[in-house]
């Protein structure tokens, strides 16, 4: 760059803030059946360098979230509102051209399954090559050589073997550290990582799960952690958000959401997952109903149908009103229960259990 | 590679002897007497024998068969016509001509029909079907999709003396089709094939847009293309490079039963242009009760048949790295 260059666009200029900050996203998508909000008014931050563990159930938001980050959906059935800051960068009303260069460069994003999310017809040295080639500019030696140096990074025996052969020769394991591989090959700044060890047996996940505590201490990386797994989250993330109908339910610190959890859904969302310090006769409880559906969402609380506590709340302020996330930084939840009664009835479960 | 050819090629030997072992028996279930054809409307009895005699006809099936399979490779010694060096597919009852170099001599036209035709259906079908998959929804998509199941809905002999009518009679713009030997004069050659080929892609051409459209539309779908898209490739080095390699697979599939077919005897299509090639022999030799003739058209369309499906396999492994041949 010989010109120095300000902001490039008037009006999208920030000061200092977090390093990834979106605010009140929403993605619409039309569907034959009508209009589905898969995410409806979202906002969260993540700062650099930190892992934000995004978890909730399936259809719940947290992948469509995260493909809007990097522009990869479909535009022609896509409605895209809000904002998403990459440090001084908007992303949502960004061109193809500058998000094309974003994307496997700044933001690179790992999938759940790696076998059908790398390519069959060429070698894994190629695919993680090719990344490297389009976005530095390398040639093809150059690209090779990158891509047995980053295999050997993520932890493959004989890199300069594996380097020709294709994603089939590779096992579930080895294909996602090679997933890791080719989206580290430029040094992104920012990782997504959408259910990276959900199709991965138990001992592979926590491999991979500590390779990439291990790159982001080596490089500084942010990650954002996609996951229905509270327990991967535990281990791996600074901060949690919980969503749930495409909206957050909870956010905080790993300490703060799993020990001193406010929202009736993390409660339902813990109960329901096994602990080794519980007893082996104590059944898991797990939420009851079903996830409602996004294209009619129930009206106020969209957990209300499947919340015991909304008679507490009183003049039925949970079928009415949509709760927003408060207070608006540190651990914050989207109900209306006062913390008075989280408490109570935190307390009251506790003696329940005892 | 080598071991999955050598399995291939005798398991298409034992299939070609199959099947000329099955016309070899249907044609004798055939309530007509060949030799009485062969002998003329009046036929005294005694004439009649030696004629059966004469084309071999007079021994147990079995022999005749062996006898025939025994020739394709050591020739063999016909009473009536004489000798007849390997391959030897005998001599037609009809003609009285070398059935192998009948065959021969009519295979170019056949051939120069299928291939010239080929390379228009494959072309213009995978292009048609690439831009209504990049245009997806949009006006192009539709009337390529539209017009192609109007020609789907075509047939040959409709659409083939329309266009000859329409560019020979009235417009005087093309010659009627014909058969140019390619070595003699390429350009009278392709001049006097314009036509067939076109008319023969009009129908088949639709078939590989709808499938071309449909593959890639599934392949743009697959996990490994968004994947290829969260890396940063543009939108056309995904569709060009990585969706591609998929829905070429089932394309190559159809195209080699497709070119099969057109090889082993485009019947309507050379009767439609009175072209004379294998399928017009075929049709002959039906109607003349002309069993070696028959027997070699078979085979020649069945080895076609059988080659192309190899060829197809091998294919497959070069394209898609998943395919192993051994």
């Amino acid at each position: 760059m010989t010109t120095v260059s300000w902001s490039s666009e008037p009006g999208t200029s920030r000061g200092p803030g977090p390093f990834l900050s979106v605010r009140d996203l929403s993605v619409r998508f039309s569907t034959e059946d009508g209009v589905v909000r898969a995410v409806d008014g979202l906002s969260f931050d993540v700062e650099k360098g930190t892992t934000l563990g995004i978890v909730g159930e399936s259809g719940s938001g947290k992948s469509v979230t995260n493909l809007a980050v990097l522009g990869l959906h479909d535009p022609a059935h896509t409605e895209i509102d809000g904002e998403i800051w990459l440090e001084d960068q908007e992303l949502v009303g960004a061109s193809g051209a500058t998000l094309e260069k974003l994307r496997g460069n700044r933001v690179a994003m790992i999938f759940q399954d790696p076998l059908t999310s790398l390519s069959p017809f060429h070698t894994i040295g190629r695919q993680i090559g090719e990344v490297y080639r389009k976005h530095k500019g390398a040639n093809r030696k150059e690209a090779r050589e990158r891509a047995i140096e980053m295999l050997e990074r993520v932890g493959i025996p004989q890199p300069a073997t594996r380097v020709d052969h294709y994603p089939h020769e590779f096992s579930g394991g080895m294909r996602q550290r090679a997933m890791i591989a080719m989206a580290l090959v430029c040094d992104p700044d920012l990782l997504i990582a959408d259910e990276p060890t959900t199709a991965l047996d138990v001992t592979v996940q926590a491999q991979i799960l500590d390779l990439l505590k291990d790159l982001q201490q080596q490089y500084g990386t942010t990650i954002i952690l996609i996951t229905h797994d509270l327990g991967v989250v535990a281990n791996t993330a600074d901060n949690v958000l919980v969503m749930y109908a495409g909206r957050a339910a909870e956010r905080g610190t790993v300490r703060e959401v799993l020990s001193k959890p406010r929202h009736p859904y993390t409660w339902g969302l813990l109960s329901s997952m096994p602990r080794l310090t519980s007893s082996v006769d104590e059944p898991l409880v797990p939420v009851r109903g079903t996830p409602p559906s996004l294209l009619s969402p129930p009206a106020g609380c969209a957990f209300h149908p499947r919340c015991d506590f909304s008679q507490l709340v009183g003049s039925e302020l949970c079928f009415t009103q949509r709760p927003d996330i408060s207070p608006e930084s540190g651990h914050g939840d989207a109900c209306y229960l006062t913390l008075q009664q989280k408490r109570d009835i935190r307390t009251g479960e506790t003696k329940d259990h005892a | 590679m080598t071991s999955f050819l050598v399995r291939r090629v005798v398991g298409a030997l034992v299939i070609l002897i199959f099947i000329s072992l099955i016309t070899f028996y249907l044609f004798y279930a055939v309530p007509r007497d060949p030799a009485r054809a062969f002998c003329g409307k009046i036929c005294p009895p005694e004439t009649l024998e030696l004629v059966r005699h004469n084309l071999g006809m007079d021994k147990p099936l079995f022999v005749q068969y062996w006898l025939w399979l025994s020739a394709i490779f050591v020739g063999r010694d016909f009473t009536q016509f004489g000798p007849c060096p390997a391959p030897c597919l005998g001599y037609s009852f009809a003609t009285q001509e070398p059935v192998f170099s009948t065959i021969v001599d009519r295979f170019p036209v056949t051939l120069s029909l299928t291939l010239g035709a080929s390379v228009v259906i494959l072309s213009f079908g995978i292009l048609t079907g690439m831009l209504a998959a990049w245009k997806v929804g949009q006006p192009l998509d539709k009337i390529a999709s539209s017009s192609s199941v109007i020609g789907a809905s075509l047939q040959i002999y409709f659409i083939g003396p329309l266009v000859v009518f329409l560019l020979v009679d009235t417009l005087g713009l093309l010659p009627r089709p014909s058969y140019v030997p390619f070595t003699e004069d390429p350009l009278t050659w392709f001049v006097h094939l314009l036509i067939p080929w076109v008319v023969l892609s009009i129908i088949f051409t639709a078939n590989y847009t709808r499938m071309t459209r449909s593959q890639m539309l599934e392949q743009l779908a697959e996990d490994y293309v968004r994947t290829a898209r969260a890396k940063g490739m543009s939108g056309r080095s995904v569709f060009f490079r990585f969706a591609w390699r998929g829905a070429m697979i089932p394309i190559i599939t159809i195209f080699g039963v497709d070119l099969a077919t057109l090889l082993g005897g485009a019947i309507i299509t050379e009767q439609t242009f009175t072209l004379h090639g294998i399928g017009e022999l075929a049709v002959r030799a039906v109607l003349n009760t002309d069993l070696p003739m028959l027997l070699g058209v078979t085979v020649v369309g069945a080895a076609a048949i059988v080659i192309l499906n190899i060829v197809v396999d091998v294919l497959y492994a070069f394209i898609d790295p998943r395919v192993r041949l051994n």
